[in-house]
C-alpha cells in the first residue's frame, strides 16, 4: 500500500507489517529491499519509508515494561508515543526530559532520530536521558545496550535512524514536575542580532525558541518572537493533555491558497496578535505542542505536500550563515510559516550520528513547488555546509549524498553497524547503495 | 452504581485481543489501584506483558491465567479461581474469538465445528457460568463481544456469522433470565471493522467505517456502565446493518457480500 511521509511530498509503495507484540517481530523481509522501521510516521521525509520494500510499523508495541513512579525511571516498548507516555506520567508528577514539537512521536523514533527540544541549550538531546535500550538484530538476536554495555552499538543506535537493529524498548529517566503549567515569556524582537542578544540573556531559562517572519527585509531581517519558559514550580493539579486534538484540518488546501501574500498576511497577524507579547502561564500542551491541536495540519500544503529544511550552523559562523539563509529564502520568494530559530548547547547525548550540536538551528517548511523548491533547498544546504553545519535527517527529503556524507562523517560507521535486514529510502538515497530514490 | 473508590474485580477472557487490551487500559486509567484484574488467554508471555503494562499504569493487582478458553473441561475450575482471586466479581468481559476461513469451513467439517466451538459454544458456557456467580452474589456486569456479522447470514462469512448470531440469541435469553436481578446485566457489543494488527494488510483500512480498538473499548465502557442490552460499536453500524438486514434476498443474492 502507499505510505506517505508527514511532509506528503513522498508517497511510496511499501508492504506493511504491524506486529502486535515483540515476540511477533520479524525483521527479514521477503524482498531484497529490506525493512524500514516505522513509528508514528511523523518524519517529514523518507527516513522511515522504504520505496518498493517493507515497513514494520511499531504502533501496537506500546506497552510499559516497567515503571518506577518513585524514581521516574520507565521502560516501555518502542511504539509508545510520547503523548501516550505523558498521559500516564504527568498525573504521577513526571515529564519528558526532552520533547520535540510534537507528542505524536514514538519512543523508538525519538531514539533513532535522537530528537531535541526547546531545552537543547541546557540539556542536549533525547539520547542523553536514555538509560538503556533493547535492540533486536537479525544476525545476532537480542541485546541490552547502555553506556556501559556495548557502548559502541549504543551510541550508534541513538541517532542511528533505526538502522542498527530493531529498537524493542527504551529505558528513560523522566524529570519531576509539580504542575502541568509552564511559566512563559514571549518577547518580540526586531532583527537577527536582537535574537542573539535575547538568546544570550536567556541562558537561565531551560526552554527557549524563536519564531521568525521570513519576509522581513533589510534592518528587520530575522525579526520575530522569542519564547522562553520553564516548568512552573507552583504546585497545581497534574492534568495531562486532552486525548483528542481540538480541531481537525478540514481537508486538502488548494495549492494556490498558500502564496507569498497569504503567508505575509499570516506573519503580520501572528506578530501582532495579543500573545506576541505575553508573560504568564501556559499548559505544557500548548507550549510544547501547538500544532498537535490541529489533526492533519500537514494537509495545509495541498496535494503536493511540503518539504522541511532544518539546518544547524556552529556558533562562530551562525549569525552570518543564518542571515545568508534568510536572504536566500527572500530572494527565492518562497515564504514559510513555521520558521523556527533556536540556539543549541553542547551535545550531551552519546549519539554518534545525532543532529544536535552547539550552534544555531533554522527550521523552515516550504510547499512543494517542484524544481523551484528543490533549488532553494539545495541553496540552503550549501550555505549550511559552507558554514560547517548540517541538515536534520528526520526532516530531510532532498539532501544530496555528498552533502550528507560531508556533514555526517561517521556515516560509514553506521553503515558498518547497520543490520543487514534493515534499509530505508533515506539511507539508499544518501549513501547511494542500491537503486536511487525517485524523489 | 459502582463507586470508583472501592475495589473492583474485573475478569477478562481473551485478554490478549486488541479490543480487550484497550479496554483493560481504559478501566485501569479510571479505577487505578482499586482495580483487580483476572486476565485469561492462551499466550502466557503476552498475558505477562499486559500485566506489567497495566501495573505500570496504576492497576492494583493483576492475576494472569494461561489456558485455551475454547477447550473447556470444567468451567467451574476457572470460575472458582477467579472468585478466589477477586473475592467478588464485579464485571466479566468475554473478548476472545477467531475469524475462520469461510471457504475452509465449507470443505472441512472439523473447521466448521471449531468455528462454532470457539465463537459460540464455549462463549455461551462461560457466559452462563459467570452469570450463575453474579445471580448468586446478586450483582455484576457481563459483557460479550459479538459482531455485525451475526446480523445476517452472508456468503462471505456465514460460519462466523452464524456463531455470532447464535451468541446474540443466547445473550437475549440470558438477559430475559437476568431481568429478575436488577443489579445483574449482560451486554452484547457488536463491533464493525476494527483496525487491529490482523487487519494491517487490508487496503482501505483507516477509511470511515474503520474504528480503533480504543474507540470500541470506549463504547464497551459506556454500554456496560449503562447496562445496555446490545450496542453496535461504533453506533453507525446500526444504520448500516439495518439496511443489510432489510435487503430482500433477491437483491442480496446478486451481491458478493
Amino acid at each position: 500500500m502507499s505510505v506517505e511521509s508527514w511532509g506528503r511530498a513522498f508517497g511510496y509503495d511499501c508492504t506493511v507489517d504491524e506486529p502486535d507484540r515483540l515476540s511477533g517481530v520479524n525483521l527479514v523481509a521477503s524482498s531484497s529491499r529490506g525493512t524500514a522501521i516505522h513509528g508514528c510516521g511523523r518524519s517529514y521525509g523518507d527516513v522511515a519509508l522504504n520505496d518498493g520494500g517493507r515497513i514494520l510499523r511499531t504502533r501496537h508495541l506500546d506497552r510499559f515494561i516497567s515503571a518506577d513512579w518513585e524514581t521516574g525511571l520507565i521502560r516501555a516498548e518502542a511504539g509508545m508515543s510520547l503523548g501516550e507516555l505523558l498521559a500516564v506520567a504527568v498525573p504521577k508528577g513526571w515529564f519528558l526530559p526532552v520533547t520535540p514539537g510534537s507528542k505524536f512521536v514514538s519512543l523508538g523514533g525519538a531514539v533513532a532520530n535522537d530528537v531535541h527540544g526547546k531545552n537543547h541549550h541546557k540539556v542536549g538531546s533525547f539520547g542523553a536521558f536514555v538509560t538503556d535500550l533493547g535492540l533486536l538484530r537479525s544476525d545476532s538476536g537480542r541485546h541490552t545496550l547502555s553506556k556501559n554495555n556495548n557502548p559502541d552499538l549504543f551510541s550508534l543506535t541513538i541517532g542511528g535512524l533505526g538502522l542498527t537493529g530493531f529498537i524493542e524498548w527504551v529505558g528513560l529517566q523522566l524529570v519531576p514536575i509539580v504542575s502541568p503549567m509552564m511559566d512563559v515569556e514571549n518577547i518580540p524582537f526586531a532583527n537577527l542580532s536582537e535574537f542573539f542578544d535575547l538568546s544570550g540573556q536567556s541562558e537561565e531559562w531551560p526552554f527557549a525558541v524563536a519564531w521568525i517572519d521570513c519576509f522581513a527585509k533589510g534592518d528587520g531581517l530575522g525579526r520575530g518572537i522569542f519564547t522562553r519558559g520553564r516548568h512552573s514550580t507552583r504546585p497545581a493539579k497534574l492534568v495531562a493533555h486532552p486525548e483528542k486534538p481540538g480541531l481537525s484540518w478540514p481537508g486538502e488546501t488548494p495549492g494556490w491558497v498558500l502564496n507569498k501574500f497569504s503567508i505575509k498576511a499570516f506573519n503580520a497577524l501572528y506578530r501582532r496578535r495579543s500573545g506576541a507579547r505575553f508573560c504568564g502561564q501556559q499548559h505544557y500542551n500548548s507550549f510544547f505542542y501547538p500544532l498537535d491541536g490541529i489533526a492533519g495540519w500537514n494537509k495545509l500544503y495541498g496535494p503536493r505536500g511540503f518539504y522541511q529544511h532544518q539546518s544547524i550552523i556552529p556558533p562562530e559562523a551562525a549569525q552570518e550563515g543564518v542571515t545568508e539563509q534568510l536572504r536566500a529564502i527572500e530572494a527565492a520568494g518562497q515564504g514559510s510559516f513555521l520558521v523556527v530559530l533556536k540556539s543549541y548547547g553542547t551535545e550531551t547525548s552519546p549519539g554518534v550520528m545525532s543532529f544536535g550540536r552547539e550552534g544555531v538551528s533554522l527550521a523552515l517548511d516550504f510547499a512543494n513547488r517542484g524544481a523551484r523548491t528543490q533549488r532553494l533547498l539545495r541553496r540552503l544546504d550549501d550555505i549550511a555546509l559552507a558554514a560547517g553545519g548540517r541538515m536534520y535527517p528526520a526532516k530531510d527529503g532532498h539532501m544530496l549524498p555528498r552533502t550528507y556524507q560531508t556533514s555526517f562523517p561517521a556515516w560509514q560507521d553506521l553503515e558498518a553497524a547497520r543490520d543487514p535486514a534493515l534499509m530505508s529510502s533515506f539511507w539508499r538515497r544518501v549513501t547511494e547503495t542500491g537503486a536511487k530514490s525517485t524523489a | 452504581m459502582t463507586s470508583k473508590n472501592k475495589n473492583y474485580g474485573l475478569v477478562v477472557l481473551g485478554a490478549t485481543s486488541s479490543i480487550a487490551e484497550a479496554y483493560i487500559r481504559l478501566v485501569a486509567k479510571e479505577r487505578g489501584s482499586n482495580l483487580t484484574l483476572f486476565i485469561v488467554g492462551r499466550n502466557a508471555e503476552a498475558l505477562e506483558s499486559i500485566a506489567a503494562d497495566v501495573t505500570a499504569r496504576g492497576a492494583g493487582n493483576v492475576v494472569t491465567r494461561a489456558c485455551d478458553l475454547a477447550d473447556i473441561d470444567d468451567p467451574a475450575t476457572l470460575v472458582a479461581a477467579a472468585t478466589g482471586e477477586l473475592g467478588t466479581i464485579d464485571e466479566v468481559l468475554i473478548a476472545y474469538g477467531s475469524l475462520p476461513d469461510q471457504s475452509k469451513t465449507q470443505t472441512d467439517p472439523a473447521e466448521l465445528e471449531k468455528a462454532f466451538q470457539v465463537n459460540f459454544t464455549s462463549t455461551a458456557i462461560w457466559l452462563q457460568a459467570f452469570a450463575n456467580v453474579m445471580t448468586e452474589q446478586k450483582f455484576g456486569r457481563l459483557a460479550v463481544i459479538g459482531s455485525v456479522a451475526g446480523d445476517r447470514g452472508r456468503m462471505s462469512n456465514y460460519a462466523y456469522g452464524a456463531a455470532k448470531g447464535g451468541l446474540e440469541r443466547f445473550v437475549q435469553g440470558l438477559q430475559h433470565a437476568l431481568a429478575a436481578y436488577p443489579n445483574v446485566s449482560a451486554t452484547l457489543i457488536k463491533p464493525g471493522f476494527v483496525a487491529t494488527p490482523m487487519t494491517a494488510h487490508i487496503e482501505g483500512r483507516g477509511g470511515p467505517l474503520w474504528a480503533s480498538p480504543e474507540r470500541i473499548a470506549a463504547d464497551i465502557d459506556k454500554a456496560v456502565k449503562r447496562r445496555k442490552l446490545s450496542v453496535y460499536a461504533p453506533w453507525f453500524w446500526w444504520g448500516v446493518m439495518t439496511i443489510i438486514r432489510s435487503l430482500p434476498a433477491a437483491i442480496l443474492h446478486k451481491t458478493k457480500l
